[in-house]
């Protein structure tokens, strides 16, 4: 021993550790590379010892050494090696370097997997721990298949540091394998009532983390997630839930609408800034959802934008980030509410820091309105003055033209005001945005017609001081800018005041150091200016001047001719060629203006962007077949490279015109012509496609304010724009003015002209334009594919999680297991191993199987539990709402009677979710107040519609997660108001009882005996007609009360009266107190230190024609006989006028099948039970029942709290339980309209007591 | 979720770093160059959440070390705020205990970090339970 202890120390201090590598490198800051090289070479010397105190130390010096960026991927085995080290100190050093070095690609990973395995059922927590961790960094899709199950398995692990790992794990494991999230989805969703807070806060992130990626597979988890929401106290899991569910309010609006109070609720609560900014964020992503139809929208809206005000102001910086950042969100929906902060943002953009100045810029694009552009433009100009840093200037030059130019330039009222700010803008210097500037123009130039005037004007201007941009050859993103003069100015040159000097402008010698592009169309457009300058130059006399321009021409082409730009050489020649041609035409005085014009004739309409994508295939065009035959594969490898076929291209500038004859050309030419006259898709340059286009009503009638449009742009310095913000308001002063004045007129006239332009929600301000603006619509071909398919990353490893998670499992839905594995593995090695190894992989698949059920059993029975226990609480009143957190998990001990949990179709998944939904919004604390005249009539259609025929909902087989949401069904119950709902609740009851006796009979069939097979079930059943429970107890003219009286479960002695008062008359009811005569048996639980005969109070009033729900709790001795209790309600009657006492008697019958709990049984437990010989039996015999024998079973389960163990032909086996225990086994036969019961209970009198009740109800019917 | 973790020194060598979705080794440095370019120079009074690309950073400054933290948009950016701040306590709590600079015992932060962040998200947040398995591997170092 002591030995060893030397040797340790003594490799120790030969071997660097950790810290001496550190410190090593730091020491070395000249030669690090060396250094680190040297020391990688030691510690490849380390790794080929044996010692694995010395590897696994080498192996953490790696870990470091790949963080520096080193690549250590040869080392992989050697971490393979210290991860399979036996002791924890050296096994966690092979995971961490494992975690850090390994990816998908390493191919040792395939040797890792027994390891892991081994790793994963270690008994030691931490071993587990350290290879979940590592796991979670380096699982391939090969690891998640094969340990799915092991880890599947770690989820149940009693440590809850375990299960927590597990269960995060599985998040990588879905999306590396994602066969395996359906098998374990029902465990995860187990895990969300783990009763450890970590646990449950893990499978929240999974989940929340999956339903982000594919909402609408999740939405059926709503009313789990919105227990949790109501019930936890742990931020990180709220700020989850609340997240998960901003994800899935888009798809259901209703859920929203649940969702707004306890959210309204926690923001006026917390105190955590980053919960109440979660919420602020979720309550915007409600109200966007929810269009309309919020009552109190404005009311939520407010609070969010009062809170986030709050954040903004806020010195801290980061608050008041993430308030702008949230507000942004609200902008969207609810511009007007943000509005009002206006002056806050603003103040923002004085903020030192540049992330919360270009939030605040997000802002004011969102801000803007008709009445305020031209303020916040100025103000932002100002910014760009003052802006330090290339980047936030061009931000602030972005946003400006954004919000300029936002929803079809909507805001703008004056468009030679906007024309300023963008010439203004050209002055930026430095700026890289000349493009975005010029492409304004351009695009103002063409949609605003009535502003080309001005706007040619302006670009002249520009052309003439080109010098000014082009100066600088810093500046040489600007020069785009004259990209768009040139082509305004070329396009609309009949606007143009002095077309010779622009033109002399455009082909100044200066113009050649441009671009090519640019160059380009400053050649064509002097064409077109020419071809303006030719016609009205030849409508003098002196023919001279014309002849004058075409030399000009002549003499400054040739300088583009030479130009080394294909584009501007190719132009600049033709031109030149055909301004020769014209000069000999005109020496022969001969007119030729017209034919010059003709050629640039003719509209150019801007084309919508997507317009190109929208054309839509022609019928019988396969755009994917070969056009010839395709080439065989020898010839494509005899294909000459790639490059030698450019540079040849490049070689001659101008190879097609070599390679085709002039002749065959012009026969190309023909046919494409005829081809395109009767392809009904080409897009043609025929006027039909310009009938988007929308004609001007007369640019003559339009009421043009005179502006002095000779602003001297050429003085730098003064913002000319502010001239026009002058004149604008000027012009809006004068229209007030002038509206006052003739009313009437000025009306008739502004509807015409405002008809045709889109007018948005600018009505609150009455700023007519200065201009009749007629913005062009972007031109789309005719037969546009409307679909706007948005394109998904097809490589999105989350698309393959988009799966159903409502379907049952199918038997061959099951995680591989080990054995069934090797088993494969052995048949492809021999034969004789064949017929063994399959046997016992089915083996181990049952006994799986059967674990699995015991498993969900558990998991049922807990939320059974739970949902008693939230009943229990609801009846006392009790206004807990930590309800969820302290309670204990509790875990049966009873055994004896096995369930498999009742599993939902997906038709009843749906609409118990609708029903969940279709409840008024519960009140976010469990206690029972009345809501007073409730229900949204869109709730009350969102009942009707989830109304769906018993049988459909019935009928298809189930799978277990439905259990938490009926105890949700059961938890809104208490917030029921109107009759409807009642019935609703009812249906859902039946529902819920024909899925559990469905389920016992899918469960048969599972055993192996010939039985009712599921498939089938459908046509033999007819829909049941809807029962309920509740019965009339008493009624006079003012009050009905109905009631329900149901076992609990959780407490032996006790019985729930659930009591639906409904308000008959047109008076208020108030002050309603209920009392009951105790018997002996029996008594009515009272709050502490109150007499045994005071009455309880019903916590809500009635108004008018509204019904609610009470719930009082009974302590009862014995069960097994029947009694009646007598009691009274008394009420106070309030008219507008008068009031007065009332009151109503009634008698509770509290009969013995209240005392049973439907408590579903397996067949086998119930054999045993009927072999026991501890019951007592008892028959009876029901003559004449015409029904369906299912219907009979269903009334059995439903009004007598059965449920079916194993249905038979016309035979069925029924189990109940008492609230103090006691079975009670049914065999019903039928026969010609007789049934016979045959029944046995341990307790004689309580079994011929529940007979007789079922007597009762059959001869009622 | 959590994209990725990096401890760094003033100046701006990584210290620690570990990511919770794979990133290439040769991307690794370049975007820890950006990344911390993006936070380093950012002054005091400055927020401190990044946007970055398709993601967000948020960092915190203590002395001479920065921590940031990159996170996808379905993350709350103050928890994550909060977290790191946690995080640092806990570093704290352990490495004043044992009198070691942090440095030089990159491996035991991981065993922190890892304790606290799986997978890219949040398991744990109470100190003594990040700890535990520590000290057991401390007290098993001793024994």
């Amino acid at each position: 021993m002591a030995l060893k202890i030397v040797k340790g120390s003594i490799d120790r201090m030969f071997d660097k550790n950790l810290q001496d590598l550190v410190r090593g490198i730091r020491n070395h800051k000249e030669d690090e590379a060396k250094y680190i090289s040297t020391c990688i070479d030691e510690i490849k010397q380390e790794l080929k010892q044996d010692n694995i105190a010395v590897k696994a130390n080498a192996v953490c010096k790696l870990t470091y050494l790949q963080m520096l960026g080193y690549d250590v991927s040869w080392a992989a085995f050697n971490i393979v090696e210290v991860m399979s080290s036996s002791k924890f100190t050296y096994k966690r050093i092979g995971y961490l370097a494992a975690s850090q070095c390994f990816h998908e690609s390493t191919d040792v990973i395939m040797l890792t997997t027994n390891q892991i395995r081994k790793d994963l059922s270690s008994p030691n927590q931490y071993d587990t721990g350290v290879a979940l961790t590592g796991l979670s960094c380096f699982v391939t899709p090969d690891l998640a298949r094969d340990l799915a199950n092991d880890i599947m398995t770690l989820m149940s692990h009693t440590k809850p540091y375990i299960r927590k790992k597990a269960v995060l794990i599985m998040y990588k494991v879905f999306l590396k394998y994602p066969e395996s999230l359906r098998p374990a989805f029902p465990r995860l969703k187990e895990k969300l009532e783990d009763p450890d807070p970590g646990v449950q806060s893990a499978a929240v992130n999974v989940i929340c983390e999956l339903a982000r990626r594919n909402p609408k597979n999740y939405l059926s988890l709503a009313p789990l997630f919105f227990k949790l929401m109501t019930s936890s106290t742990n931020n990180w899991v709220l700020i989850k839930i609340i997240k998960l569910f901003g994800a899935l309010t888009p798809l259901e609006p209703r859920l929203g609408k649940k969702l707004i109070e306890p959210l309204t609720n926690l923001i006026h609560s917390t105190s955590a800034m980053s919960l109440l900014y979660e919420c602020v964020n979720t309550v915007i992503a409600v109200l966007i959802s929810l269009s309309s139809g919020m009552p109190n929208h404005s009311a939520s809206i407010q609070l969010c934008v009062q809170k986030l005000r709050i954040l903004i102001e806020d010195s801290d910086q980061n608050l008041k980030y993430l308030g702008l950042l949230a507000m942004s969100k609200i902008l969207k929906t609810h511009p007007k509410s943000v509005q009002s902060h206006k002056d806050l943002i603003l103040q923002c953009l004085d903020d030192k820091d540049e992330s919360i100045r270009l939030r605040a810029l997000d802002l004011l694009y969102g801000m803007v309105s008709k009445k305020n552009l031209m303020e916040i433009v100025k103000k932002l100009m100002l910014h760009v003055d003052k802006a330090e840093g290339t980047t936030y200037r061009d931000e602030l030059l972005t946003k400006i033209i954004d919000i300029c130019s936002q929803s079809n330039y909507q805001y703008i009222t004056n468009f030679e005001w906007y024309i300023s700010i963008l010439v203004e803008l050209t002055r930026l210097e430095g700026t890289r945005h000349g493009h975005l500037i010029a492409s304004q123009m351009l695009d103002v130039a063409i949609r605003v017609k009535a502003i080309r005037e001005f706007a040619v004007a302006q670009m002249a201007t520009l052309l003439d001081n080109a010098h000014l941009l082009t100066g600088n050859t810093q500046r040489n993103g600007i020069c785009e800018v004259l990209y768009a003069a040139a082509w305004i100015c070329g396009e609309f040159s009949e606007h143009l005041e002095n077309p010779m000097q622009t033109l002399e402008a455009m082909l100044r010698p200066k113009v050649a150091t441009l671009p090519g592009h640019i160059q380009a169309v400053y050649v064509q457009n002097a064409a077109k200016l020419f071809a303006t300058v030719l016609r009205s130059q030849e409508g003098n006399t002196d023919r001279t001047a014309a002849q004058e321009t075409s030399q000009l021409m002549i003499d400054r082409l040739p300088l583009f001719v030479q130009s080394a730009n294909l584009e501007v050489q190719e132009r600049a020649s033709c031109i030149l060629q055909l301004v020769k041609y014209i000069q000999k035409l005109q020496q022969k005085d001969v007119e030729v203006a017209e034919e010059v014009n003709a050629l640039f004739a003719g509209e150019l309409n801007p084309v919508a962007p997507k317009a190109q994508k929208k054309v839509p295939v022609p019928e019988g065009l396969d755009l994917d077949a070969w056009i010839n035959e395709p080439p065989s594969e020898s010839e494509s490898e005899d294909e000459k490279p790639r490059t030698m076929f450019t540079r040849e291209e490049t070689k001659h500038s101008r190879p097609r015109h070599t390679e085709v004859d002039e002749k065959e050309l012009a026969k190309r030419r023909e046919v494409r012509k005829q081809e395109q006259a009767s392809n009904p898709f080409y897009i043609k340059s025929s006027p039909s496609s310009q009938k988007v286009y929308q004609e001007a009503p007369g640019v003559d009638h339009i009421p043009v304010v005179q502006i002095d449009l000779s602003v001297p742009l050429k003085v730098p310095g003064l913002p000319m724009s502010d001239q026009y913000v002058k004149l604008e308001e000027e012009r809006r002063q004068k229209d007030r003015a002038d509206k006052k004045k003739k009313e009437k007129k000025k009306r008739k006239e502004k509807g015409g002209r405002r008809g045709k332009r889109d007018s948005g929600p600018e009505s609150e301000e009455d700023i007519t334009p200065a201009h009749m603006v007629d913005i062009v619509t972007e031109e789309m071909p005719e037969n546009a594919l409307p679909s706007d398919d948005d394109d998904k990353d097809p490589n999105d490893p989350h698309k393959a999680l988009d799966i159903d998670l409502d379907r049952p499992l199918a038997d061959s839905e099951k995680l591989p297991v080990r054995s069934h594995r090797s088993s494969e593995a052995l048949k492809t090695m021999a034969e004789e191993v064949e017929v063994v190894a399959p046997q016992e992989a089915k083996k181990k698949g049952g006994k799986e199987k059967k674990e699995k059920k015991k498993d969900k059993e558990k998991d049922r029975k807990k939320s059974k539990e739970e949902k008693k226990k939230k009943k229990h609480k609801h009846d006392e009143g009790e206004e807990d709402l930590m309800g969820g957190q302290t309670e204990e998990p509790m875990v049966q001990s009873e055994t004896t009677n096995d369930v498999v949990a009742p599993p939902p179709t997906t038709t009843a998944e749906v609409s118990d979710l609708d029903f969940w939904l279709s409840n008024a919004p519960v009140p976010s604390n469990s206690q029972e107040v009345a809501v007073t005249a409730v229900t949204a009539p869109a709730a009350a259609a969102a009942a009707a519609a989830a109304g769906v025929p018993p049988a459909a909902s019935g009928s298809a087989p189930d799978s277990e997660p439905d259990e938490p949401k009926d105890a949700e069904v059961d938890e809104s119950k208490s917030s029921k108001h109107k009759k409807k709902k009642q019935k609703k609740e009812k249906e859902e009851k039946d529902k819920k009882k024909k899925k559990k006796h469905h389920h016992h009979r899918h469960h048969s069939d599972g055993a192996g005996e010939e039985s009712v097979q599921n498939g089938t079930v459908e046509e033999e059943e007819e829909p049941l007609p809807p029962m309920s429970n509740y019965c009339l107890l008493a009624e006079n003219s003012y009050i009905k009360m109905v009631c329900d009286i149901q076992g609990n479960l959780q407490d032996g002695s006790q019985v729930v009266v659930s009591l639906i008062f409904e308000n008959k008359c047109d008076s208020f009811l108030k002050a309603m107190e209920f009392n009951v005569l105790d018997s002996l048996n029996s008594r009515l639980q009272r709050p502490d230190g109150a007499g045994p005969h005071d009455g309880l109070t019903v916590p809500f009033q009635l108004p008018p024609g509204v019904s609610n729900e009470a719930r009082f709790v009974f302590t009862v001795k014995s069960i097994v006989m029947p009694q009646k209790l007598k009691g009274t309600l008394a009420f106070i009657v309030k008219n507008e006028d008068s009031s007065t006492h009332e009151k109503l008697d009634f008698k509770l019958h509290f009969t013995c099948t209240s005392y049973l709990i439907t408590t579903p049984c397996y067949s086998d437990a119930f054999a045993k039970l009927l072999e026991s010989g501890d019951l007592k039996a008892s028959s009876v015999k029901l003559e004449g029942v015409v029904m369906p024998f299912p219907h009979l079973l269903a009334r059995i389960c439903f009004h007598h709290h059965f449920s079916v163990v194993e249905r038979i032909d016309s035979c069925a086996s029924m189990y109940s339980r008492s609230i103090q225990g006691h079975h009670v086994c049914l065999l019903v036969k039928t026969a010609d309209q007789t049934v016979s019961i045959d029944a046995k209970c341990d307790e004689p009198s309580l079994l011929s007591n529940v007979l007789d009740e079922i007597k009762l109800t059959f001869s009622q019917c | 979720m959590i994209k990725f973790v990096l401890m760094v020194n003033r100046q701006g060598q990584t210290r620690l770093s570990r990511y919770y979705q794979p990133v290439e080794l040769g991307k690794r440095a370049a975007l820890e160059a950006d990344v911390v370019r993006g936070c380093l120079y950012r002054k005091k009074e400055e927020c401190s959440f990044v946007e970055y690309k398709d993601f967000k950073l948020v960092y915190r400054h203590y002395a001479s070390l920065y921590i940031v933290v990159g996170i996808t948009e379905s993350e709350n950016e103050l928890s994550v705020y909060e977290l790191v701040h946690n995080f640092v306590e806990v570093l704290d709590k352990y490495f004043s205990r044992v009198v070691s600079p942090i440095m030089f015992n990159m491996d035991k932060v991981h065993i922190i970090l890892d304790e606290m962040i799986q997978n890219g998200h949040v398991v744990e947040t109470n100190h003594s339970r990040i700890l535990a398995p520590l000290s057991a591997l401390d007290t098993l170092a001793h024994s």
